[in-house]
């Protein structure tokens, strides 16, 4: 029997296997080799697992819909590095899970934006983002002035070990405690503030 | 950026590449019929009782763009990392490219910056490409914060006036964009009470001749007496050696109204100046310095 074009159409489960192996031949030459490299899969030093506020913060990031305009991806390209900071490296986000590199910008990035405004600036700025850039077109984000809810700490860091990211029981026991009286506000800037300090800014 | 942990994956990521290769020649081969003279032939299967197919060969052009395309890839594989581990004929890689790309931006810029790295900052103030230069820094790294137009907004301070939390010489503006500057107001609240917070807002209301009520004021006085003057000093007049504003004057960072005080002195204000050294380097503090600079001094001229 020649394996050619009659053949192949004719038979669904024939069409459906020779489908796959060709369409998995991207992803098993581009991505799965990234599991098995030393600069994807070990933290880059001095980055740790978020602690439970900045996890917390986290995850408002991710519900508030942030990556839809905010990536946290610098480019190895002059002209970024020259506004954000160090371009990124993979083993920066090694305990992002999901990663939030994104990719698009109708907001800046922000990868690096740890330390470059103060609390007091990121307060005002998510309450209302025309109170300090009268320019912005960033969403108002009135709401976040409440207490933080998050009685699933210890699963959300539970299911996280799963996935790699070594905590300990310990501080699985005491995230509780640590969230306890944050505000949304609170835990978001808090994450935001942790961003991308590991690599230090040198231009 | 391939450092895999096992030489096994260079062999794999090589064979799968080649193999992949290997088929796409293998398909190109076996399907370079000619076409023969004669009527088309038609496949022999058949859809919806008298649906059939021709049995065209590929389109010459189309068969042409296919070889391209492998040749593409091979002379890619030769040129540019992708066969595992291999680096390339050219040696290229990400990093070596972006970091060209700085080395020339480095030797454009560098010279301009260093001319006025060796010029007193006032002096690079009233050059005007500096200016320009200073005024495209301020917009990218500086507006979020202190405005497009330097005016600040409530906390942040008006960097275009000649009022100065923590000095306007040269020297100073430059030590606060290098390590960025810690402003910190105690909350008084639990001292003083409520009363006592209303009594000290009228007080420092009245430093400026702003509307007050008087009896509170008086009251209000002592209680800044023996609070107060640490930072502000006796008079009001603030200290610039801690950030503490000057109270008698007309410019408020954070609101002159009864309301804002209140909230001032019961809970305390904290704010920060980020550190820009490591950041932007003393090239770009040094014109950043200059503009923030020029824009006290074009207000000088106003006055």
């Amino acid at each position: 029997m020649k394996l050619n074009h009659d053949v192949i159409e004719k038979s669904v489960p024939l069409l459906i296997v020779l489908t796959l192996l060709v369409v998995s031949v991207g992803g098993l030459v581009e991505i799965v080799p990234l599991f098995f490299q030393k600069s994807t899969t070990t933290p880059v030093e001095g980055v740790k697992p978020y602690d439970p506020v900045r996890l917390v913060g986290r995850d408002i990031y991710i519900r508030e819909g942030c990556y839809n305009c905010h990536s946290q991806m610098i480019r190895p390209f002059r002209a970024e590095t020259e506004r954000y900071g160090h371009y990124s490296v993979a083993g920066e986000s090694v305990y992002d899970h999901p990663f939030q590199w994104g990719s698009k910008r109708t907001g800046p990035d922000l990868a690096r934006v740890g330390g470059r405004y103060s609390d007091v600036w990121h307060r005002a700025h998510l309450l209302n983002p025309r109170d300090v850039v009268p320019e912005s077109n960033m969403p108002a984000f009135a709401w976040l002035d409440r207490p933080v809810k998050a009685d699933d700490i210890q699963a959300r860091m539970k299911a996280l070990r799963v996935v790699g990211v070594p905590y300990t029981d310990a501080e699985i026991a005491a995230s509780p405690e640590q969230i306890k009286g944050k505000t949304e506000l609170d835990a978001l800037i808090a994450y935001l503030q942790g961003l991308g300090t590991a690599i230090k800014n040198n231009n | 950026m391939s450092d895999f942990v096992s030489d096994t994956w260079h062999y794999y990521v090589v064979g799968l590449v080649v193999l992949s290769l290997a088929f796409c020649l293998w398909i190109l081969v076996s399907n370079m019929t000619k076409r023969e003279k004669g009527p088309v032939t038609l496949h022999d299967h058949i859809w919806d009782e008298t649906l059939q197919e021709y049995n065209h060969p590929l389109p010459r052009w189309w068969l042409y763009l296919f070889w391209l395309t492998l040749g593409f890839a091979v002379a890619y594989l030769v040129l540019y990392p992708g066969l595992g581990t291999r680096q390339g004929q050219l040696g290229w890689s990400g990093k070596s490219q972006y970091e060209a790309e700085v080395k020339a931006a480095e030797a454009q810029f560098k010279p301009i910056y260093a001319k006025y790295a060796k010029q007193d900052l006032a002096a690079v103030a009233a050059d005007p490409e500096a200016q320009a230069m200073g005024q495209r820094l301020f917009l990218t790294y500086c507006a979020q914060c202190h405005g497009a137009d330097a005016h600040g907004a409530k906390g942040f301070p008006n960097l275009a006036d000649n009022d100065w939390l923590y000095g306007g010489d040269p020297a100073t503006i430059k030590t606060t964009i290098t390590g960025g500057r810690n402003g910190a107001m105690p909350a008084w609240g639990a001292v003083l009470g409520a009363d006592g917070v209303k009594d000290a807002a009228n007080y420092v209301r009245s430093l400026s001749g702003l509307a007050n009520d008087s009896i509170r004021a008086q009251r209000g006085k002592e209680l800044y007496a023996q609070n107060c003057i640490a930072c502000h000093g006796l008079e009001g007049k603030g200290n610039q050696a801690l950030g503490a504003p000057n109270l008698t004057d007309r410019i408020w960072l954070w609101g002159s109204s009864e309301t804002s005080l209140i909230e001032t002195i019961s809970k305390g204000r904290q704010n920060q100046m980020p550190v820009f050294k490591d950041f932007l380097g003393e090239d770009k503090i040094h014109i950043l310095s200059a503009y923030v600079l020029s824009l006290s001094k074009s207000q000088d001229k106003q006055q």
